[in-house]
């Protein structure tokens, strides 16, 4: 059922503004709401203050900014490779990207200088966009992408899993299992410094081509005639998925699954145009990812349970009622 | 009113020629059907004369400026362009793949103005798919389907018309309806080229034919110089049986050529 965009848009942002606040207001330490409002108005409960400004509001910050950059990746490749199975590891970003930090924690640089495990993660996803961007000005068709991509995550995962292989002692190999499971446990403002460049970045070159997406519903040859320029297109395409999901995973972790989900709950309110998709899939990757980071605090396990996790076992069964439900229309 | 002319076109595709030396010039007020057996490099043809394949030698001139000149945002307001085949990316409403016909004409991030939707309007209309304007695209039936792309492509409102098998899968009413479109299109002053099978709507309609065989024209004219038996018989490799009904012209292919 379609929905007028500015509503639609409005009512996404309201969720995600609302997932923003309870996540501001839950978490290990019961301040109570009470003691949240004076600390956030201005109150010198300096306790309060450091636990709301230094710990929560950063990780909901965090939390906005990478749900925002899975959901828009995941809809700019759908509507690119316009086949809605794709989602942002397809290209293997996400796994270059968690093999650069697994590289930082495996010889323990990440322990001495913190800052070298996101570097490294952003240097990791944008090496192995090499190869594609190469592809991709020769012209390729988005299978041969897809399928390079494939090999890029394969060789990558193949690096993470020599790392378990080799790594000296039971507890460095869980310490880069835990960080590959995703999370956005004890994040500071330095985090959200490293990653919102990325992320805006990344996302001003997905949302460009909104209308090139489109266009590309009538297949490569009906959107070239429309005047789309495909190379300029597909680099930008790239650019911006390993810029901004290098940010998000270097942050983060690997978080699967919210860039494939999101867009098919968003598509059905829209006119169905990949275009269409793209902002609203943000602001609903931004709401979903959020709303996951309450329920990992607010779940009474011994130890908080991974982001990544967690979007996996909630986004299945809600992605298969929905292809249940969704009529096959294409 | 757009002038297109090939100049010594010769396109390969993966190392195999598939145009040699295609020599031709387009104008505006004529319907020019291009026709030849499958494989002659009809479709080639088209999707040189738009860029959309480097040639290996020779070029396009529109209105006598080399293609190469011609940025492609420019050349899409120009020429509008029905591929073949009917595959949409996206289960997408007539009404919205049919705007999607006004991207060239489009400013970034801005929205369709008063006259985008007229012509939107318009361009359904013409092809009677105005009743299916809120159906989903893919899941119209085939003749629907290439109805609802060719008000696509008029959606451009471009002064040339470049339309590659326009009446694969249509019924004999809408074959009917589209060529009368084509060939009132062109009487407009546009630039019409249609890639065509069915040679008694070729005949019927077509102010010029572009036989092509083997990647050459072998055959430039009005119908009647075109659609002769020994070139039918030399290019098609078939017998046709030609005559008269009503005043219209008819050629329907009998047997293979002995």
């Amino acid at each position: 059922m379609p929905i007028a965009r500015p509503l639609l848009l409005a009512a996404l942002a309201l969720l995600a503004l609302a997932a923003a606040l309870v996540s501001i207001a839950v978490g290990p330490a019961n301040l109570g709401l009470q003691r949240t409002i004076a600390a956030l108005s201005g109150s010198d409960d300096s306790i309060a203050r450091i636990i709301l400004f230094e710990l929560r509001l950063p990780r909901a910050v965090l939390a906005l900014l990478v749900g925002a950059i899975l959901g828009l990746s995941g809809a700019s490749l759908q509507g690119y490779l316009r086949n809605p199975l794709a989602e942002p590891a397809v290209l293997g970003v996400s796994n270059a990207a968690a093999l650069g930090a697994v590289i930082a924690l495996y010889f323990g640089f990440a322990a001495h200088y913190p800052i070298l495990l996101p570097l490294l993660a952003i240097t990791g996803g944008m090496v192995a966009m090499v190869p594609l961007l190469l592809l991709a000005r020769r012209g390729e068709s988005p299978l041969a992408l897809i399928l390079a991509g494939i090999a890029v995550a394969t060789l990558a995962g193949a690096g993470i899993s020599l790392a378990f292989n080799l790594s000296p002692n039971p507890f460095a190999a869980v310490e880069i299992m835990t960080w590959l499971m995703g999370s956005l446990e004890d994040r500071s403002w330095l985090q959200v410094i490293i990653a919102l460049p990325c992320i805006i970045a990344g996302s001003a070159l997905l949302l460009w081509d909104g209308r090139a997406l489109d266009a590309l519903t009538l297949g490569e040859d009906g959107a070239r005639a429309l005047g789309v320029n495909l190379a300029a297109v597909r680099t930008r395409l790239l650019l911006g998925t390993a810029i901004g999901l290098g940010g998000a995973v270097a942050i983060a972790g690997a978080i699967g699954f919210v860039g494939l989900v999101v867009p098919h709950l968003v598509r059905p309110l829209t006119d169905r145009s990949p275009g269409a998709v793209l902002l609203p899939s943000a602001i609903a990757g931004a709401a979903l990812l959020t709303m996951a980071d309450i329920l990992v605090r607010l779940l009474p396990t011994v130890t908080e349970l991974r982001l990544g996790v967690v979007t996996a076992l909630l986004g299945v069964p809600v992605f298969l009622a929905q292809l249940a439900k969704a009529r096959r229309l294409w | 009113m757009v002038s297109i002319r090939l100049d010594n076109l010769h396109v390969s595709l993966g190392g195999a020629p598939v145009l040699t030396g295609i020599d031709a010039r387009l104008e505006g007020g004529v319907l020019t059907g291009v026709i030849g057996p499958n494989g002659a490099g009809k479709s080639t043809l088209a999707r040189a004369v738009l860029g959309l394949i480097e040639p290996a030698a020779g070029q396009v001139l529109i209105d006598e400026a080399p293609l190469s000149t011609i940025p492609r945002s420019e050349l899409a307001r120009r020429i509008a362009y029905l591929p073949q085949g009917q595959q949409l990316g996206w289960p997408l409403s007539v009404a919205r793949l049919v705007a999607l016909g006004r991207l060239p004409h489009l400013a970034p991030f801005s929205r369709m103005t008063a006259a985008d939707e007229a012509a939107v309007e318009r361009a359904m209309a013409r092809t009677d798919v105005l009743p299916l304007a809120a159906r989903t695209a893919t899941e119209l039936s085939g003749g629907e389907r290439a109805r609802a792309l060719l008000a696509r492509a008029l959606a451009v409102d471009a002064a040339a018309l470049i339309a590659d098998e326009p009446l694969a899968s249509l019924d004999p009413a809408h074959q009917l309806d589209v060529m009368t479109l084509l060939a009132a299109e062109a009487h407009q002053g546009r630039l019409v080229v249609a890639v065509l099978h069915d040679l008694t709507m070729a005949a019927r309609f077509c102010d010029r034919l572009l036989l092509i065989s083997h990647g050459r024209i072998v055959a430039d004219g009005p119908p009647d110089m075109v659609l002769t038996a020994e070139l039918l018989a030399s290019a098609y490799d078939v017998r046709a049986w030609k005559g008269e009904a009503e005043g219209h012209r008819l050629v329907v292919p009998l047997e293979r050529a002995p």
